[in-house]
């Protein structure tokens, strides 16, 4: 659905965006992580023909943004870092403006209303946009993204600002998005891109370090050889304990309630005997889970390596 | 284009920047209007039209500073460049709105021309054929004005340089005679935006004139739309 191929952007002389290239197939729902100003929304702009890239091409459903930018874009909603928002017009008004600029050749009244109703904005069409908190904001702009229901959904750190409850209810749409379109959203909290997406793109210092399922990273990370425990008993013996279990390398206190990480050798299955360790000397294990902190330290582990190398 | 027009139209007539602009212009022409029709006692409206640069000066900035500015600093441009409308598009729909608004201001003179017609024979032809100059240079100077407006983030900036280059055209002919050089100043006097406009208020309608507006509007429009191009790239 979309390639993105050799993509290099200059501003002056900073390297923004150094040889990215990927693809997105029909219904993914792709996730773009990586920390602050690691390209993230220049790859978007770009994409979405905001800005042009300094070499490389970008495709939509098989038509080129440069030699067919009206096309391209038609295909496209996108909802920028900060929601393009006019604050002098109601949020009706403003949608109605977003269709007509789109060009959307779906029944303008009935459209409106639906995406209206879909973000949650269905009591709010006659407020003024600049009287609306942020959060709310952020819907409009999700509406505006949803107008002429576009194949491709193109999201920059749309759940920034906002409270849990609306987070939750954001991640909910993106993934109800994902059945019927295809949908790239970005952020730099780990956690809610595991949780929404299919595949996870990590981007640092402009280039690509990891492109891969979002189970799969966490096979490689289970495979990494580390458990987290939360145990309840005598920490000594059940150190000891884990100890004798062949493959264990090596046993830390983390914690002062219970907390023990295991490192054992990478691509030994360990879980289970550990169970039954634990079961032996009467110490329940309260909590288990794979490769420290998960996600969380693979993406500072690979952002680093990529800072590192580039020093 | 038709949409972005709409948008331009509700922005002024929402906020209050179209109801000060008419309210400017029609306080100054009329006073113009007393002074030198009614004051005076003459039926001819030319000493009025020669006057309004005065005015159109400094409205103009004003109805075009938040044009492409504001649109920038608010990031609203990204709804508009990410849209399925091309550049010249988008700059016509904000030229279209500008002109609505200050061809509404001009429309007053057609009122002037029938309150003369209770006292004296209005001279139609030279009436309207100011009018149109009127509005030619108005086109002109918001075609100027928005291609300012493009090149920076804040709409004072964009009013201030506006009126600078308004008050500068104003003051050419006096700069251009100042010229030692002979075939210099010929050559600026044919640059010097508001000879085009007196043969209008003399009822001479004259394609030199219209062509010369024509062009430095097509031209700033132009210039418009390369700046908006160029900023995509840089």
């Amino acid at each position: 659905m979309i390639e993105v191929k050799n993509l290099t952007k200059r501003y002056g002389k900073l390297l923004a965006l150094d040889d990215v290239s990927f693809t997105v197939d029909t219904g993914e729902v792709l996730g773009f992580l990586g920390p602050n100003g690691a390209g993230k929304s220049t790859t978007m702009n770009i994409i979405t023909g905001y800005i042009s890239s300094t070499s490389g091409t970008v495709t939509v459903d098989g038509s080129e943004i440069l030699a067919q930018p009206k096309q391209t874009k038609q295909k496209i909603g996108y909802l920028p870092e900060l929601p393009p928002l006019y604050a002098d017009m109601t949020v009706r008004k403003y949608l109605e403006f977003m269709f007509d600029l789109k060009r959307v050749r779906l029944p303008k009244q009935a459209h409106v209303d639906e995406v209206m109703r879909l973000v949650g904005l269905e009591k709010h069409g006659k407020r003024l946009i600049k009287n609306l908190s942020k959060g709310y904001r952020q819907r409009v702009g999700f509406a505006q993204a949803l107008l002429g229901n576009p194949p491709v959904i193109i999201l920059d750190e749309p759940t920034v600002g906002l409270d849990p409850q609306q987070i939750i209810e954001i991640r909910k749409l993106i993934k109800s998005l994902g059945k019927k379109h295809t949908v790239i959203f970005s952020s730099h909290v780990l956690s809610e891109i595991s949780a929404t997406c299919d595949r996870i793109i990590i981007i640092a210092g402009g280039k690509i370090i990891a492109d891969a399922k979002t189970d799969e990273l966490s096979q490689v990370l289970a495979q990494e050889g580390q458990l987290l425990l939360t145990v309840d008993g005598s920490l000594a013996d059940a150190t000891a304990e884990l100890q004798k279990i062949p493959g264990v390398l090596k046993v830390k206190r983390t914690g002062t309630q219970g907390q023990l990480s295991v490192e054992f050798k990478p691509g030994e299955d360990v879980r289970r005997a550990v169970f039954s360790a634990m079961a032996r000397i009467d110490c329940p294990i309260l909590e288990m889970k794979a490769g420290g902190d998960s996600l969380e330290e693979l993406y500072l582990k690979l952002t680093a390596k990529a800072k590192g190398g580039k020093a | 284009m038709g949409a972005i027009f709409k948008r331009e139209m509700s922005g002024y007539f929402n906020s209050a920047i179209a109801y000060v602009v008419l309210a400017v212009y029609y306080f100054f022409s009329g006073m113009f209007f007393y002074l030198y029709c009614f004051y005076n006692n003459s039926a001819s409206l030319s000493y009025v039209f020669a006057n309004m640069f005065y005015i159109i000066m400094f409205i103009i900035p004003v109805l075009t500073m938040k044009t492409f500015s504001e649109e920038k600093r608010q990031k609203t441009d990204q709804a508009l460049l990410t849209s399925p409308v091309s550049l010249i598009e988008i700059v016509m729909g904000k030229f279209l709105g500008a002109f609505c608004v200050y061809a509404l201001c001009c429309a007053i003179f057609l009122v002037y021309g029938v309150v003369i017609s209770f006292f004296a024979q209005p001279q139609w032809t030279v009436i309207l054929c100011t009018l149109l100059g009127i509005l030619l240079v108005g086109v002109a100077m918001i075609a100027i004005n928005i291609f300012i407006s493009s090149l920076t983030e804040s709409m004072v900036v964009a009013a201030v340089i506006g009126m600078a280059v308004g008050l500068f055209i104003d003051t050419m002919g006096y700069l251009i005679s100042l010229v030692p050089v002979d075939w210099l100043s010929a050559v600026l006097e044919k640059l010097n935006f508001l000879n085009y406009y007196t043969n209008f208020t003399y009822g001479i309608l004259s394609i030199v004139d219209v062509m010369f507006y024509l062009s430095v509007t097509g031209l700033f429009i132009f210039f418009t739309v390369r700046v908006l191009e160029r900023r995509r790239w840089s």
